[in-house]
């Protein structure tokens, strides 16, 4: 069985994001980067069917800017066998990198396509449901657990009601939640040894796929501020402020 | 213009988010049809017709469509897609799952989880956890949306009649199957919903002692919250997380409890109405943001609360 994972380079989810005063986007110049955070449970998930003699190849994949290398590399760190990176200069909406993505899966044809169910930049939440129907895949999204069979997948999914379970055909792309497992750390080792893997370059505007971005960003503002409001000195005062001046009980 | 609408049921009666998505609808165009399509969904069907906002319910029976599967509701919105300009349903995990499988097979790029529509072309959205709002012009000659149901008015569920039509089923592709759900059943008010929600985080300890904010859930009617910590660590089930992964929710009252107020959790409740915070440190971030907060112990704050609480003689609802 061969896998192929994605990984988005995006600001790490620890920094406080700051909006550029003209409006055309968030600062990131000098501003930490890292792997979206479900991408990391994507890889390890990924390595662990490797591990457990189900998986074959780990391929992890990234669409980005030449700097995007460093999110694949990071999953060459804890396991993947190789990396592919899509070169693109500059922003790609879900659907172009969903056709990227199809593109390169028609060449590779791995049997499990991990994703992460959302990426914490653009809040999107779309990509792997987009390759999932472009391929004419069946698809497991927001999944908490997984068990692999030969021909198909069961899938528990984090839905609004509570849990749910579904049991897709192979070939499927899997969209993981942050409870899917708990991403291992690259040891040194193993950082040194992924850099003699290979990572092979393509050019996204060379796959002959309509990348356009359809969607265009007119303004970048600020949410409104909440203003800082008292602090209360007992739990007597709290319940006297929540009734008298708040009146919400 | 014309707005399909996908309304989320469960066969009996239609899922209250639809109601948002409705409304949502009814800003871009009077022209809103709804689609139901399920298995033996009659009820819902009428409900959605008594919904005044809505012009025509578009009624598709079939058992694929029982259980919402992706892969099969799918190729139906798509056939019915020429016919509309847009097309709408909420940003939770039943909209998120269907929707960008429509929008890729249109080869139209998706607007997600939208808070506000300034014109049929032209939408505000949160980004980066809510850390921004960005607003973005879709060039798409049709429009996939997904609505952040908490950030628009509910429609009126009587007085219409719209005209319930029969639709044709179509092939599935047979890829998926429905295995089960496991529902945490409550009697509490649905989080999403709710008027007050109190929420747990990392800092109650045990799933055990949830039992101090549950009796003030019960004492003042709210849903009940959790931080992701809180979730992960067992001490309540996925579906009471609030956050950027877990749930928006926009209440009158949100009082967390043992909660750091991590931007990610700040993500799904920072719109509250009124946010009162409970933590032991002083200089927990969640402060910034609340309204009101107490710098207690949880253990001795929680109790107390709810001996006010039964002082007050007013009946909660
Ligand atoms: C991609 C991503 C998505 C995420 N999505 C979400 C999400 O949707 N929702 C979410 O909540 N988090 C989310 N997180 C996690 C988030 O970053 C925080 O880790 C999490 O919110 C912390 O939960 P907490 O506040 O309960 O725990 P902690 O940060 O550990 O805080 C516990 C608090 O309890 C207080 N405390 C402890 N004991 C007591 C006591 N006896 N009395 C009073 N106070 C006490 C402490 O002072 C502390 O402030 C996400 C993270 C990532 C990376
Ligand atoms: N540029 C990209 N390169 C690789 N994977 C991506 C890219 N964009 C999105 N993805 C994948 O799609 C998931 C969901 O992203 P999104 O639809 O943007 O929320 C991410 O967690 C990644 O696994």
């Amino acid at each position: 069985m061969k896998i192929l994972v994605a990984v988005k380079r995006v600001i790490d989810y620890n920094v406080q994001i700051r909006v550029k005063e003209d409006g055309t986007g968030v600062h990131t110049d000098n501003v930490k980067m890292s792997n979206n955070p479900p991408d990391d449970n994507a890889v390890e998930e990924a390595v662990k069917l490797k591990e457990s003699g189900k998986a074959k190849e780990v391929i992890a994949i990234t669409v980005g800017e030449e700097k995007a290398q460093d999110t694949v590399r990071k999953a060459l760190a804890v396991g993947a066998d190789r990396g592919i990176h899509v070169k693109a200069d500059n922003y790609i909406e879900p659907l172009g990198v969903a056709k990227i993505l199809k593109k390169v899966i028609e060449k590779e044809k791995p049997d499990i396509v991990f994703m992460g169910k959302q990426a914490i930049d653009d809040d999107c939440n779309q990509t792997g449901q987009m390759l999932s129907s472009l391929l004419g895949w069946a698809q497991g999204t927001f999944a908490s657990k997984i068990e692999v069979k030969d021909k198909s997948i069961q899938v528990t999914r984090e839905v609004d009601e509570g849990l749910e379970t579904i049991e897709i055909n192979l070939p499927a792309i899997v969209t993981c939640d942050l409870r899917l497992n708990e991403p291992r750390y690259a040891s040194l080792p193993n950082i040194m040894k992924a850099k003699k893997k290979p990572i092979e370059q393509l050019i996204a505007k060379d796959l002959g796929v309509d990348i356009s971005n359809r969607i265009q960003q007119l303004k970048v503002e600020e949410p409104p501020k909440r203003k800082g409001g008292v602090k209360v000195a007992t739990v007597a005062e709290l319940v006297s402020k929540l009734k008298n001046e708040a009146k919400v009980i | 213009m014309s707005v399909l609408v996908i309304a989320e049921h469960n066969n009996l009666n239609l899922k209250i988010f639809t109601l948002n998505a409705i409304f949502a609808a009814s800003q871009i165009d009077t022209n809103i049809h709804v689609l139901v399509a399920g298995n033996k969904s009659e009820n819902v069907a009428k409900e959605v017709a008594a919904v005044p906002l809505v012009k025509k319910v578009l009624h598709s029976e079939s058992t694929n469509y029982e259980n919402y599967l992706a892969e099969n509701i799918t190729p139906l919105i798509v056939k019915l897609a020429e016919n509309y300009t847009h097309i709408i349903a909420s940003a939770n995990t039943f909209g998120k799952n269907f929707m960008p499988r429509v929008a890729a097979l249109l080869d139209i790029s998706q607007v997600s989880d939208i808070i506000k529509i300034s014109s049929p072309d032209t939408f505000l959205r949160p980004i980066y956890a809510g850390n921004a709002f960005a607003t973005v012009k879709s060039n798409d000659k049709k429009k996939c949306i997904t609505i952040r149901p908490t950030s628009f008015d509910s429609a009126p569920t009587s007085g219409g009649s719209a005209q319930i039509e029969k639709i044709n089923s179509v092939n599935i592709p047979n890829i998926s199957k429905f295995i089960k759900r496991e529902e945490t059943k409550s009697e509490r008010p649905e989080l999403g919903t709710a008027r007050v929600v109190i929420s747990g985080g990392r800092g109650m300890q045990s799933g055990d002692n949830f039992k101090l904010i549950n009796a003030i859930a019960d004492k003042l009617n709210a849903a009940v919250g959790a931080s992701r910590a809180a979730v992960d660590a067992g001490y309540i089930s996925n579906d009471h997380q609030v956050g950027q992964t877990g749930k928006v929710v926009v209440p009158d009252l949100y009082i967390a409890v043992g909660i750091s107020g991590a931007i990610q959790h700040l993500a799904g409740m920072k719109e509250s109405k009124i946010i009162v915070a409970i933590n032991k440190d002083g200089e927990a971030p969640i402060f910034s943001i609340a309204d009101y907060g107490l710098e207690a112990d949880l253990f001795k704050a929680l109790p107390e609360f709810l001996a006010e609480l039964n002082k007050l003689n007013t009946i909660q609802n």
